[in-house]
């Protein structure tokens, strides 16, 4: 008797801490999400995210800061996209799992993924702001956000390519296709979910990214008319209306609503597209 | 049409660990050979050797010769995609892509340089009739291989390596991931194939090498190392048997 209800009381128990986690961080998001709603969203309309800031930001909207945010982040994307999925490429591929240069990559990448923001930044301030004499610009800001995102896109995408069954790669090579397109017409299609998934780990670090950028895009709040412009990035603003600007708190939980949700959105049309590829492919 | 097969005292170690060694098997246009023997004894390997997919395992050496039509398939000239070409190869599991049914026979016909779409229609429509699959799939050619039954797919598996005009087919326990009624369909295709193809069928199932082989092969672990202990045509193996563990082995006694 005992033996059998001890562990139906430990299951019990288990299932009880699985569940308080699992409720404690969906309740911990419901809470910044309710605290935002709450504090920011009387203010968020049309011309709060269209108009420029006034007063330091204390009036006006977010208009040309969202519009460096996007440019910050197209630079991010269209640098480590590529390069993420080509290094991952090479990885999983061309390089033996266990093999000493694949080893010394991985963990290379892997220490990078964990260097704190704020050492990127002043890595990216002396090479792309000073000896690549870009300035504080746009462009420097997206360069850094790229070196930031790209350790993470890689072991992701890396990951998601050595995840697919060996099976797959040997029949197509039994068949007689090339290397180049066993990766372009197979392991690419089929390993897409995983590499979407990363991108948009990658684009959520780079949209809430902050220490970086301050010492390599700048906060100017103006418009940017160049990417050789210098730019302020949300996060920033967030940054400097609740810490350097009194009186700036109701406009900084309005921004950060909108980053939120930005986030959200990007989430969701991730999940979105990749609902629609599975189908298509027909994996269950 | 179908060629000769042979291996010249051929052998296949991984990393120093040999596997198979020795084996010479000459495999006659259009017969069937079953390759059979307990677990581990490198019947894989031994297929794997014939078409050079060992070339996939780091550190996976070859001993010997395998003759293809008299000419080695590791001689300096051969093209590897060409000979993939001509020696097709299918798996335990199946292996479809995870794409489209049409997909999975035009993306290796492309690659082989059939240019005309509607030439690499007709072959793969073609390969779907060989396999008896076309008129359970002709409707439905776009829909995801993935979503096809495992003797479905693995007859799909058949056909894409059919749709490639192959001289020689090797077949590794095609049957042994499917129920016995699939097993069944695949085991009669394979047989009907009949002498279109040189086919090399490894298999568990010592009824089904009774009922579709030719010749059968015994593979057998001597000291640590797979041998090819008896070869012969089949009646023989079966009824007249030379060797102490093939006679225990068809007789259900050991392996
Ligand atoms: N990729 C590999 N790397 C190292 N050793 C291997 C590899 N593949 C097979 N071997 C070894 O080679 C030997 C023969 O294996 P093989 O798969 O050819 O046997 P098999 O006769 O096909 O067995 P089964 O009937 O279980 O499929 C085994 O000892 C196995 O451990
Ligand atoms: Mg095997």
């Amino acid at each position: 008797m005992r033996t059998a209800e001890r562990p139906r009381w430990r299951g019990l128990a288990a299932a009880g801490v699985v569940h308080g986690a699992a409720l404690a961080v969906l309740g911990a998001f419901a809470w910044i999400l309710g605290d935002l709603l709450v504090a920011g969203l009387g203010q968020v309309d049309w011309a709060f995210l269209t108009a420029p800031p006034q007063d330091a930001g204390r009036a006006g909207g977010v208009g040309p800061i969202l519009a460096s945010t996007g440019i910050l982040l197209a630079i991010c994307l269209v640098v480590a996209v590529p390069l993420g999925l080509g290094a991952a490429i090479f990885l999983a591929e061309f390089t033996p799992a266990e093999g000493r240069l694949g080893r010394l990559v991985r963990r290379s990448l892997d220490v990078l993924a964990g260097v704190p923001s704020i050492v990127f930044g002043l890595f990216g301030n002396v090479l792309f702001c000073k000896t690549l004499g870009l300035g504080f610009s746009l462009l420097s800001g997206g360069l850094t956000l790229a070196c930031m995102a790209l350790p993470l896109i890689i072991r992701t995408a890396e990951a998601s390519l050595r995840a697919v069954p060996p099976g797959l790669r040997q029949s197509a090579v039994a068949l007689g296709m090339s290397r180049t397109s066993v990766v372009r017409h197979l392991l690419l299609p089929a390993a897409a979910p995983g590499l979407l998934a990363g991108f948009v780990l990658g684009v959520g670090r780079a949209l809430a990214e902050t220490a970086a950028l301050i010492f390599t895009s700048g906060y100017v709040d103006r418009l940017p008319e160049s990417i050789l412009d210098s730019g302020r990035a949300l996060s920033v603003h967030i940054y400097d209306l609740s810490m350097n600007v009194p009186g700036g708190d109701h406009r900084a939980a309005a921004s950060a609503l909108v980053l939120v949700v930005a986030l959200l959105a990007i989430n969701g049309a991730s999940a979105l597209a990749m609902g629609r590829f599975g189908r298509r492919l027909g994996a269950r | 049409m179908s060629l000769r097969l042979e291996a010249v005292g051929l052998g296949l170690a991984y990393r120093g660990r040999a596997a198979f060694a020795g084996v010479d098997l000459a495999m006659e246009p259009g017969t069937l050979t079953a390759v059979v023997g307990p677990s581990g004894c490198g019947k894989t390997s031994f297929l794997a050797c014939l078409n050079r997919l060992d070339e996939l395992v780091p550190g996976a050496a070859v001993q010997g010769r395998v003759l293809l039509d008299g000419a080695d398939v590791r001689g300096p000239a051969v093209d590897v995609v060409g000979l993939r070409r001509r020696v097709g190869m299918i798996f335990q599991r199946p292996t479809p892509f995870p794409l489209s049914i049409r997909r999975n026979l035009d993306l290796p016909l492309r690659e082989h340089g059939v240019r005309d779409r509607a030439e690499r229609a007709a072959r793969a429509e073609a390969a779907l009739r060989d396999v008896g699959l076309w008129a359970e799939v002709k409707d439905r050619l776009d829909r995801p291989a993935l979503a096809l039954s495992g003797g479905q797919q693995q007859r799909l598996c058949i056909a894409r390596a059919l749709a490639l005009r192959p001289e020689v087919l090797l077949l590794d326990e095609p049957c042994s991931a499917l129920d016995p009624l699939a097993s069944g369909v695949v085991e009669d295709l394979v047989r009907d194939l009949g002498a279109r193809f040189t086919r090399v069928v490894v298999t568990h199932n010592l009824a089904q090498a009774r009922r579709i082989a030719d010749q059968v092969a015994v593979f057998w672990v001597r000291d640590g190392v797979g041998r090819l202990v008896e070869v012969g045509p089949t009646a023989a193996i079966f009824e007249d048997p030379q060797d102490p563990d093939t006679a225990a082995y068809v007789r259900g006694i050991r392996g």
